[in-house]
């Protein structure tokens, strides 16, 4: 059957370039996971010197590293909780009411999503600057807010394009006021799409390298810090740490993409 | 009349699923054949492999006598109109009919000349330069037809090409589709689940269910003799019964049925004390006030209903199993609640092997064991 | 009549629309807003011998970005950003061709299998480049051991490696656009091309491409415009080497610390942004698709 050999070595090429591209992707991947188990001890940290769980136990004495971490922690979940209230209020605001400079808004909502990471890094940290605003954990939170509430709005309005707001008329006219109607029918509906924006406001805060780098002051975020000791070498322990936030962000991935979070359960 | 599409001892399986069950199929040249059944039956699957959308896991298919399951779609002399109809939201209404052409590199000028003919044939002259989203289900449905008839294939496989349009534009777009067939002789192979489509349109019909061809033949012979028991209830309505051959004179068979006697015509493959299935269409369907000879059946008038040229009657039997019998509306009717004697005219009835008597079989057996 | 139900909807929608809207409002007005106003006419101003900003209006720094050092680096930024967008089509594509054409059940394995790199944090993968292609690196130590070269050779702060770390970036941002084109283009299209004759280069060209190419444009969109600004790139992969205008601006904020002229540098760049913004509508593109 020539045909059904042709078709095979379609497929044989076909899974091997796929291969080829996912060896690409996770490389580097590899290469950090490697070396958080790598034994040696001196710099640059680079050939292999045998196999140590040391570096796993070493990170918890590395105090910056840890505090870099946390840090990186509460400016994600911070920055995560004030853009998501503000991105869905503002999405549900701008979907429903008319008034004036509606459009500017909706424009405005792409600047930080196509203007280079670099050019709001700068814009920021010269209004932070020039107003006074001390650099630090409240510069990073209000700038990581700033380009994660566009990303939150755009989810939660593709929940909302497949709304039907007769929904909300239903629940006043069966006595809920504005509020409960939020809370009892607004919300629920658009759940998926609020923990949607959520998510993806959390993983840009955490992956954030460009805008913090100019407006972080003293505070160090785990990526800075990351970047701080590139020159250097990175001493393993950072590896160990990655790789821990590496599985927890396959852990994330699977959860969300089985529809766990994404309310497969939910449609409108 | 010589033989366009063969289809030999053909399977088609998914996994473990079971789709076409060694199909046998002979399609003429010129005919409009219909595969007719409900869905899953396996009769889009049969189109789509003589199409080359899928291969056949085992078996053969010829087009015009030349084995093609080697054979890409693009390489092969058959086009298909969609169901979903599958223009190129992209190209033009003109772009669209013309592709196949262009594909073939016919010259320029004479893809233009034939397109707009073949625009003019499906009445869609002005509509060169619109694109798909700017035509009605009905238009789009002719860019369709256009498109895959411009490249005169031996065969045109249409799946379901009627099933999103509404009513009265599906009936004026059979007339149609019926008309350019017959203009263009061109075979058609038309797959649909719409039994009324199917006598109106074809030739002949090829009756599938649950992956086999349950009978091949003309709308009439169908509809009049149909071979099973699936066929006589999937096309129009009829009434069905399950008895024994008790005795068979003349070619006229006599069956006991559980309300009792009936007579029916029957061929020599029928032998007495064999478990068979009556069935009678309602129009067929007579009765009398008084008992008819060689019928045994009593049955109470329950309700008529009451659509457009006939009424429907509504009898039934002392076990409880209804009956329809219909009458040309305007004739003089028993009450509801009375009495009657149904009977027919034993050509009219058409008795048919029934397989379910192995169960009986398997009872025995374990009643033995 | 008419006037009564508008002025009934007015009360009724003023507050909850300032609840709704203000916030999202207030942040744009002063963290979007302001901060490019300020960096604008920033741009216009001078700096005293001490590099603080003097504010006095200037047309200097835009005549400094015409010099052809200057120039030289815009050609390289505008080059490698060409590569990295091209190069990303040209894996991206087939890629997200064949996970978005995969049966069900595989294809949301491996769409998290792109996931999770894209939600690694991308200076940490740099970093792991950086270790394997390093003097040391491991891609050394097994060409060493294959015999292939014998003494170390430094992949290292060459134009190629800023490239490759550029790719392997923003791969993903090229892929996820085009997996959701590809995944919405109608198989019976593919099925129609094919049944009227078209052999699958063709069908390639007529069909998928063109109904995919929206995907196509905002996927270079997503790519070329972020790489000219991923200054940190080509400062761990390229060493100073191939400086962008990512790092020229980096550069005059944190180590030369003449703002004013980086301020310039960006105006340059969003009005870049802004081009390539407008020319992707004008080719039909859609905003939406470029929030992923």
């Amino acid at each position: 059957m020539k045909k059904i050999r042709k078709e095979k070595r379609k497929k044989g090429i076909s899974i091997a370039f796929c291969m080829a591209v996912y060896l690409f992707l996770f490389l580097p991947i590899f290469v950090v996971v490697a070396n958080s188990f790598n034994a040696t001890t001196s710099k640059p940290y680079l050939s292999w010197k045998g196999f140590t769980f040391d570096w796993y136990v070493k990170l918890w004495s590395n105090s910056s590293l840890l505090e870099s971490f946390a840090n990186t922690m509460i400016i994600a979940l911070t920055s995560t909780l004030l853009s998501t209230i503000i991105g869905t209020l503002g999405a549900v605001g701008i979907y429903r009411y008319k008034f004036k400079g509606k459009g500017v808004i909706n424009g405005l909502l792409y600047i930080p999503v196509v203007i280079p990471e670099i050019v709001i890094g700068i814009a920021l940290l010269t209004i932070f600057s020039n107003t006074g605003v001390p650099r630090g954990m409240l510069t990073l939170i209000l700038s990581h807010v700033s380009f994660c509430v566009p990303y939150v709005i755009f989810n939660v309005r593709a929940r909302l394009s497949g709304y039907d707001s007769s929904i909300e008329e239903a629940s006043m006219d069966l006595g809920a006021n504005r509020v409960v109607t939020f809370f009892e029918i607004t919300l629920p509906v658009l759940a998926p799409g609020i923990a949607g924006g959520a998510l993806l406001a959390f993983t840009l805060s955490i992956d954030d390298v460009i805008i913090s780098y100019f407006v972080n002051g003293q505070t160090k975020t785990y990526p800075l810090k990351v970047m701080e000791s590139i020159k250097s070498g990175v001493s393993p322990d950072v590896n160990a740490l990655s790789t821990l936030i590496l599985l927890g962000t396959i852990g994330l991935v699977i959860l969300t993409q089985s529809g766990i979070l994404s309310g497969k359960h939910n449609k409108v | 009349m010589g033989t366009i599409v063969e289809m030999i001892g053909v399977n088609k399986r998914y996994g473990s699923n079971h789709v076409v069950k060694d199909l046998n199929l002979i399609v003429n040249e010129g005919e409009f054949l219909t595969l007719l059944g409900s869905s899953g039956c396996g009769k889009t699957t049969t189109l789509r492999m003589i199409a080359g959308f899928e291969e056949p896991t085992t078996g053969s298919i010829k087009v015009e006598g030349v084995p093609v399951e080697e054979k890409e779609p693009y390489e092969r002399n058959v086009n298909t109109v969609f169901q979903t109809y599958a223009l190129f939201p992209h190209k033009t209404i003109f772009d669209n009919i013309a592709y196949g052409l262009k594909m073939k590199k016919v010259p320029k000028e004479e893809i233009r000349e034939r397109v707009l003919e073949m625009m003019d044939m499906v009445q869609l002259t002005g509509f060169e330069k619109r694109y798909p989203s700017q035509l009605s289900g009905g238009q789009k449905q002719r860019v369709a037809i256009a498109r895959a008839l411009i490249n005169r294939p031996r065969v045109l496989l249409l799946d379901e090409p009627l099933g999103a349009l509404d009513l009265k534009l599906r009936k004026q777009m059979q007339l149609e589709l019926k008309r350019l067939q017959k203009k263009l002789n061109i075979t058609f192979i038309y797959v649909t689940h719409d039994q009324e489509e199917a006598l109106t349109m074809s030739d002949r019909i090829a009756i599938m269910h649950d992956g086999i061809v349950d009978q091949l033949d003309t709308p009439t012979e169908i509809y009049e003799h149909p071979a099973t028991r699936f066929v006589a209830t999937f096309i129009g309505e009829t009434n069905t019964y399950d008895g024994c051959v008790t005795s068979i004179t003349d070619g006229i068979a006599t069956i006991t049925l559980e309300n009792g006697a009936v007579k029916v015509k029957c061929d020599e493959s029928f032998s007495i004390l064999e478990y068979a299935t009556v069935s009678v269409r309602p129009e067929k369907m007579r009765f009398a006030k008084e008992p008819h000879e060689g019928f045994e059946l009593v049955a109470v008038v329950k309700d008529y209903i009451y659509v457009g040229s006939v009424l429907k009657c509504i009898v039934s039997l002392p076990n409880g199993n209804g009956l329809k019998i219909e009458r040309l509306a305007g004739q003089e009717l028993p009450e509801i609640g009375s009495r009657i004697y149904p009977y027919w005219e034993p050509a009219d009835a058409v008795l048919m092997h029934n397989d379910s008597y192995k169960i009986f079989k398997i009872l025995d057996e374990i009643k033995l064991a | 009549m008419d006037g009564k139900r508008s002025k009934h909807e007015f009360r009724s929608n003023t507050l909850p629309a300032v609840v709704t809207v203000g916030p999202v409002s207030l942040l744009l007005l002063f963290l979007v807003v302001a901060p490019l106003v300020f960096v604008a006419v920033m741009s216009f101003c001078g700096t005293d011998e001490y590099y603080n900003v003097v504010y006095s209006f200037t047309a200097e720094n835009y005549g400094k970005l015409l010099s052809v050092d200057y120039l030289k680096i815009y050609a390289r930024s505008l080059l490698i950003s060409f590569i990295t967008t091209v190069l990303c089509v040209l894996i991206g594509y087939p890629f997200a061709y064949i996970i978005a054409r995969t049966k069900s059940k595989k294809r949301q394995l491996l769409y998290m299998l792109v996931i999770i790199p894209f939600w690694t944090n991308s200076l940490i993968r740099i970093y792991g480049w950086r270790s394997f292609l390093g003097n040391s690196g491991w891609l050394v130590k097994a060409l060493q051991f294959l015999h292939i070269i014998q003494e170390p050779v430094d992949f290292l702060y060459k134009t190629g490696t800023t490239v490759l770390g550029m790719v392997y970036c923003f791969v993903p941002f090229m892929v996820l656009p085009l997996y959701t084109a590809i995944e919405k283009l109608d198989g019976s299209l593919l099925e129609a091309s094919s049944d009227l004759g078209a052999k699958p280069v063709r069908t390639l060209f007529e069909v998928i491409l063109p109904l995919t190419s929206g995907g196509i444009f905002s996927g270079c969109i997503m790519v070329f415009i972020p790489c000219l600004g991923y200054f940190f790139v080509s400062n761990i992969l390229g060493g100073g080497n191939t400086d962008m205008i990512g790092n020229l601006i980096e550069r005059q904020f944190k180590s030369a610390n003449n703002w004013p002229l980086g301020a310039a540098l960006s105006i340059i760049l969003i009005l870049l942004t802004l081009l390539l913004v407008k020319l992707y509508q004008r080719l039909g593109g859609d905003m939406e698709s470029l929030g992923v």
